[in-house]
């Protein structure tokens, strides 16, 4: 049995110009869906909570509709399925960004109703008892302060959704991993390729986490 | 200080009439009349759970009625909450102070104090500072306006809280406990506070279970029963000679130690 493989760290350096192209698709999809997401999760969060049932009620059918199904499914469901309806094709780069956003969308209205209950009755009260409307206290008063509580579970999600763009590679976008199985095929160096691919995704990741906490120490102040 | 508690001729700023309010089963309050003569300070007393701090709860909307009705100013509040206009009028004439402070995390104490003034009164951000500044000095911590409420200890907090509800100009202050979280070392400070603002002639109602403040600041005292007003009398004639059982009771456990 041949067990002298050696890890060719020259070929794992050579393929990392070609993967860097891909890293241009890779934040596109994720930050342009996350930012799209963190939108719908805002509108879709507060609509969770809201006391009118006809809002509260499709609110909810969408949270557990996209939370319940995979997000490989969303984005060939977009990507194949859509345009049967439409009648024409749809761009893959705009499926993926609209499959993120869908799927994150879905996780962060979770997380947008979660911080805004966390917030106590209190703060409610005495913004209502100086004569701000209800409108001013959210403004002014309880959404600044969930926003807050809500920066680790939006890390964690922003995480989770930048891995997920991985798998749409399959509907044949540039992205990280497309480029390595393009890169691949040519010069049938799996290992060393796919460790750079692995290694490309946790410099985006830790990068998030890293801006993330030097956000939430700034926001800390005064909590 | 009794200002003397014969009903004013002038207009009441308060009077609830048969007010009536429910938790599900629960009677919380009970047929409440009660009038409140401007500049008057009344201290409402009772065991917990008794209803007093639902009583001046709905006088400015925090808790809805069912029955009932109250005017606060010359503003109307039906049962159900049935009216926002007047709600929000109310509001902006009628301060709170918390048991719990609930000052602001997020602002720094000066921002505590101005953002009502701005946003409900529509000053301009130098008034509100100026206004914020001299309430600030007025109970006593004009040198911690730069920081955050945590930083500060509980008798601090609630003074801020206080200056907070003053910078609205109120014509009438409520008082839900404003000493019970604090610290027994930190209770002085706050009812000295308050003693001031009784002094300047504010009309207040406050619910609390310090009995030697109440005697010494109250006009008028009410104590209140499961949900009923038992007595309301002068603070020497409640304390000295309650004439109801449930009042010597009550009165009985809570002065004895």
């Amino acid at each position: 049995m041949d067990v002298t493989f050696q890890f060719d760290w020259e070929a794992a350096f050579a393929s990392i110009p070609f993967l860097l192209k891909g890293i241009p698709y890779t934040l596109l999809i994720s930050f342009g869906g996350l930012a799209i997401g963190f939108l719908i999760g805002i509108l879709f969060g507060l609509l969770r909570i809201s006391p009118i049932v006809w809002l509260r009620v499709p609110a909810i059918a969408y949270i557990e509709i996209f939370r319940g199904t995979p997000v490989l499914v969303q984005v060939l469901f977009i990507f194949y399925g859509l345009p049967q309806i439409l009648g024409g094709p749809i761009n893959a780069l705009v499926a993926g960004i609209a499959a993120i956003a869908v799927n994150s969308g879905a996780y962060i209205s979770e997380i947008v109703r979660g911080g805004v209950q966390s917030i106590e009755r209190g703060q409610r009260e005495a913004s209502l008892s100086l004569g701000l409307s209800r409108t001013q206290a959210f403004r002014y008063v309880i959404w600044p302060q969930a926003l807050r509580r809500m920066i680790p579970p939006l890390g964690n999600q922003g995480i989770i959704s930048i891995k997920d763009t991985s798998l749409f590679s399959v509907i044949g976008v540039g992205e990280l991993v497309r480029q390595g199985q393009v890169y691949i095929a040519t010069t049938f160096n799996a290992l060393e390729v796919y460790l750079m691919v692995a290694f490309l995704y946790l410099v985006i990741t830790l990068s998030l986490s890293f801006a993330l906490r030097l956000l939430e120490r700034k926001g800390l102040v005064g909590q | 200080m009794n200002r003397g508690n014969s009903p004013s001729p002038a207009a009441p700023i308060v009077s609830m009439d048969k007010v009536n309010k429910h938790f599900g089963d629960l009677h919380v309050l009970k047929d409440i009349d009660l009038t409140i003569a401007p500049g008057e300070v009344v201290v409402v007393i009772g065991a917990s759970g008794s209803g007093k701090s639902t009583l001046i709860r709905c006088i400015n909307g925090l808790e809805e009625f069912q029955a009932g009705h109250i005017e606060v100013d010359g503003n109307e509040l039906l049962p159900n909450g049935r009216s926002s206009r007047a709600l929000q009028k109310i509001r902006t004439e009628v301060g709170m102070v918390f048991q719990q402070f609930n000052l602001f995390p997020h602002l720094k104490v000066r921002d505590n104090v101005t953002l009502a003034p701005m946003k409900v009164r529509g000053w301009s951000r130098d008034d509100a500072i100026e206004t914020a500044e001299r309430l600030l000095a007025r109970v006593g911590i004009a040198d911690q306006a730069d920081k955050y409420p945590s930083q500060l200890s509980g008798g601090q907090q609630q003074r801020v809280a206080l200056a907070r509800a003053l910078a609205m100009e109120p014509r009438l202050m409520l008082f839900d406990e404003p000493t019970s979280a604090l610290d027994p070392e930190m209770i002085g400070e706050v009812l000295d506070a308050m003693r001031e603002l009784a002094r300047e002639g504010m009309t207040m109602i406050i619910v609390t279970h310090e009995m030697g403040f109440a005697r010494e600041v109250a006009d008028r005292v009410v104590f209140i029963h499961q949900g009923e007003i038992v007595e309301q009398a002068a603070p020497d004639a409640l304390f000295d000679a309650p004439r109801h059982e449930r009042t010597q009771n009550f009165l009985s456990r809570v002065l004895k130690h």
